[in-house]
């Protein structure tokens, strides 16, 4: 099997492999947001971010090959994904403490791992109406990263495409496909993959609150890089 | 809605259900309405099978489609660092004072490549140039009169090619397609080999060898392959595409043509920026007139079974389609993002074939270095430049224009033709390129130097560097495509930043986040929209940080606290 190298380990790949996947089959962790084995790659969040012979490339979407020398932690590296996690915190409204997917957040826990503990950029304090219409789930755009998961989980999984990005630049945002656009008027159901996709706290279930306490959320017990399979949202 | 408003809504669809038309359709919708009434909307979905939230996301990626009626006049104003330099803030203020009850929408758009006539406009998709008190004041009086733009006075429109240096290319009668005759009699092989010989590399900034990008696509086995021509002219200070679709189409479309006949292509498209929609109905003359004459269609020139002809696709205000995988996506009617690479557009770009995307430029040169042979083209230029190109010169010098020069000219030489003398700065390749300030203006136009996709802006010394670097910012604020986080969030923290110096509220932190904002989008975008937008503010910080600390509000000692300032955000959340 051919091999290159990550952070002086010898990884073997299949060729077609990107970095992330090679690295994950052999159970080495890259952070990433908008990556998910289950879904064609994305590489806009570029989080996954790793030094390949002194550049910095997306290791969800550039193929692995021969002689790569790919550093994947190291203070610079960390350091670019802190300011990437700096930026989307900025961007949207992310309250940790008063939200109900605290401890159990993708982009908090990334955030963590990476160290990147407080936002320095300045706040933009976006406006973004929360969408409460449907009976079993809500939205709050406010926590919203544009990965699109949700959107890929929509079209290719369940097949109804539910989820879309419109405008441009800052403004783009996440979009329901529905006549009014709100989400209880769509045909989007509780047993949705969709519906679980979400790693921040946009699409959630209603009729419960907190149920999990301090101490056992997902990512509580095992942090992130220790969860070598994709966690369950 | 009226039965005439469905009528003109199924002739622009006119039975073409292909999806890859949707924004073609919808450029053409606005064209007519100048918005997109609801109602096309559902058609719309009806006939290309899309939802209608996606086509809403799709008006609503492009500055020139818009969901609201807005008026029967849509002027938007160029407002790029030239067109502010010519006051073109106080002539919108001007017309929208003469102007106030009328049923118009006046706003601004990036800059529309009429830097060396301008201030430029875009009245209802149409550009009118040399903008001044008078002109606006007629404007202004058509607008009252209610007068239709078509019945606009031809005057207004009359944009010149301004050609104020010719070298070897523009030196040249036209071809009369001796090129492509050239090209079919060597065959593929020798004609590739003639493009590899002089030289060539691509005219859109990059610098890619043009012969390599053909033969790469060539390799690429498929029952299909396609031949694009990027006229998505949208870096600001660029015009030179302006005159050669204008003037040297025949030579474009010619350039196209030998490609088609190298890779096996049998279709071509122009993506034409929707600012120059002035030019096609000239190009679609000019390809008829190609057809008549059998340059185009079947059989070309005789040749048996060498079937190839051209279409063109309207771009709708989005500077990230001059990208060359946004402008794929964008041809096949969606939002204008870039595709993640590889597969490059040469292995799968236009409907996921081989695709060579190329410069209207380098296509014009196609067609002369085929006529006259590569040793002619690259007697011209440096070793690592070979040839000559055009450079769209504007700013604060005496003759603006376009100029044709070697490779390997010195920025004196050319300020020297031009007029420029006594320039604080020149700004190579425009917003996303390098700023060049006096003490360096022994160095030269290559791409072993300086390269640029041509835009040549001179920054007289009477200029506020600032308000370069504000005008940029916001450009950039304005175009990001928003995919990727470090573009799409770093260009708005950027233009936050530079405002706060421009108002001379500027801090240490300030510039401690311009670097390190800098630095990620440089090494972290997707594309190069978002590594090269940090460019201009990293090369003034290192050149003139002066700019800077001069515009710093406060400091440690000397803490400054605005209450209103620091409770905006507060107020604006909580209103």
């Amino acid at each position: 099997m051919p091999t290159f190298t990550l952070d002086q380990q010898t990884i073997e790949y299949n060729p077609g492999d990107t970095i992330m996947e090679a690295a994950s089959r052999a159970g080495i962790y890259i952070p990433h947001l908008c990556y998910h084995p289950e879904f064609t790659p994305h590489g806009s969040c570029r989080v996954c971010v790793v030094s390949v012979n002194g550049r910095y490339v997306s290791s969800c979407t550039t193929p692995a090959s021969e002689n790569l020398d790919v550093t994947n932690i190291s203070e610079a590296v960390q350091q670019h994904r802190k300011q990437l996690l700096e930026m989307l915190f900025v961007e949207g409204n992310h309250v940790c403490p008063a939200c109900e997917k605290s401890g159990a957040c993708t982009l908090q826990s990334v955030a963590e791992f990476c160290g990147m503990l407080s936002p320095t950029f300045s706040f933009q304090y976006p406006n973004r109406p929360v969408d409460a219409s449907h009976p079993d789930y809500m939205l709050d755009y406010n926590r919203c990263i544009n990965c699109e998961l949700c959107v890929r989980a929509s079209r290719d999984v369940d097949g109804k495409s539910i989820f879309g990005l419109s405008g441009r630049g800052h403004e783009a945002h996440l979009v329901v496909n529905s006549e009014d656009g709100l989400l209880g008027s769509s045909n989007f159901d509780k047993n949705d993959r969709a519906a679980s996709i979400c790693p921040v706290g946009v699409i959630l279930p209603k009729h419960q609150g907190f149920n999990k306490p301090i101490g056992k959320r997902l990512f509580d017990e095992t942090p992130i890089n220790e969860q070598m399979v994709e966690p369950q949202r | 809605m009226s039965a005439a408003t469905v009528e003109a809504i199924n002739n622009i669809i006119d039975n073409n259900h292909d999806p890859d038309y949707l924004l073609q359709h919808l450029i053409e919708i606005q064209h007519h309405f100048h918005y997109i009434p609801e109602i096309a909307i559902g058609a719309l979905a009806q006939t290309t099978g899309f939802s209608e939230t996606h086509i809403q996301s799709v008006v609503a990626f492009y500055s020139f489609l818009s969901l609201e009626y807005q008026g029967d006049y849509r002027i938007l104003f160029s407002d790029n660092f030239t067109d502010r330099i010519d006051h073109n803030q106080q002539l919108k203020t001007l017309l929208e004072d003469k102007v106030k009850d009328a049923s118009v929408y006046i706003g601004m758009t990036s800059c529309t490549g009429l830097c060396d006539q301008g201030p430029g406009l875009l009245v209802n998709g149409l550009a009118i140039n040399d903008l001044d008190d008078q002109r606006v004041e007629e404007i202004a009086a058509l607008i009252l009169n209610k007068e239709p733009v078509s019945n606009w006075p031809v005057h207004l429109f009359a944009i010149r090619d301004n050609i104020q240096r010719s070298d070897i290319q523009l030196q040249q009668e036209s071809s009369g397609g001796e090129g492509l005759a050239k090209a079919l009699s060597l065959g593929p092989d020798q004609t590739l080999s003639v493009v590899d010989a002089s030289g060539l590399r691509g005219r859109g900034g990059a610098g890619f060898k043009t012969a390599t990008k053909w033969s790469f696509c060539k390799q690429h086995q498929s029952d299909q392959h396609f031949v694009v021509c990027n006229a998505d002219e949208g870096e600001p200070g660029t015009f030179k595409d302006r005159i050669l679709l204008n003037t040297y189409a025949e030579e474009v479309i010619e350039g196209m043509t030998i490609c088609a006949s190298v890779i096996g292509a049998s279709k071509g498209l122009i993506y034409l920026r929707g600012e120059y929609r002035y030019l096609l109905e000239a190009l679609q003359g000019t390809m008829q007139k190609l057809r008549s004459e059998n340059k185009l269609g079947n059989n070309i020139l005789g040749q048996n079974g060498f079937d190839f002809d051209v279409e063109i696709h309207l771009g709708a205000g989005a500077y990230i389609c001059g990208e060359e995988s946004s402008l794929i996506e964008s041809l096949e009617g969606k939002r204008g993002i870039p595709r993640i690479r590889p597969p490059f557009p040469v292995q799968q770009g236009y409907k996921n074939k081989p695709t060579v995307v190329n410069n209207v430029e380098t296509f014009w040169s196609v067609a002369h270095i085929l006529r006259q042979g590569a040793d002619w083209f690259n007697q011209a230029g440096t070793e690592a430049s070979p040839g000559t190109r055009l450079l769209s010169i504007s700013g604060d010098c005496e003759r603006p224009g376009i100029y044709e020069y070697p490779f390997g000219m010195t920025l004196t030489e050319i300020l020297k033709d031009c007029g420029g003398a006594g320039a604080q700065a020149i700004q190579m390749a425009g917003a996303a390129g390098t700023t060049v300030l006096a003490k360096d203006f022994a160095r030269q136009l290559s791409f072993e130097d300086l390269a640029t996709g041509g835009s040549f802006m001179v920054i007289g010394s009477q200029r506020d560097l600032m308000d370069l670097l504000d005008n940029f910012a916001t450009f950039f604020r304005h175009e990001s495509c928003g995919f990727c986080t470090p573009c799409r969030v770093g260009t708005l923290l950027i233009e936050e930043i530079i405002q706060r110096f421009n108002h001379k509220q500027g801090s240490e932190v300030d510039l401690e986040q311009l670097q390190r904002i800098a630095q990620i989008m440089q090494e972290t975008s997707f594309c190069g929209l978002g590594s090269t937008a940090p460019t201009a503010f990293i090369d003034a910080l290192n050149q003139s940080p002066e700019l800077f600390t001069e515009r710093m509000g406060h400091d440690i000692d000397n803490p400054v606290f605005d209450l209103e300032q620091a409770t905006r955000d507060y107020k604006r959340i909580t209103q």
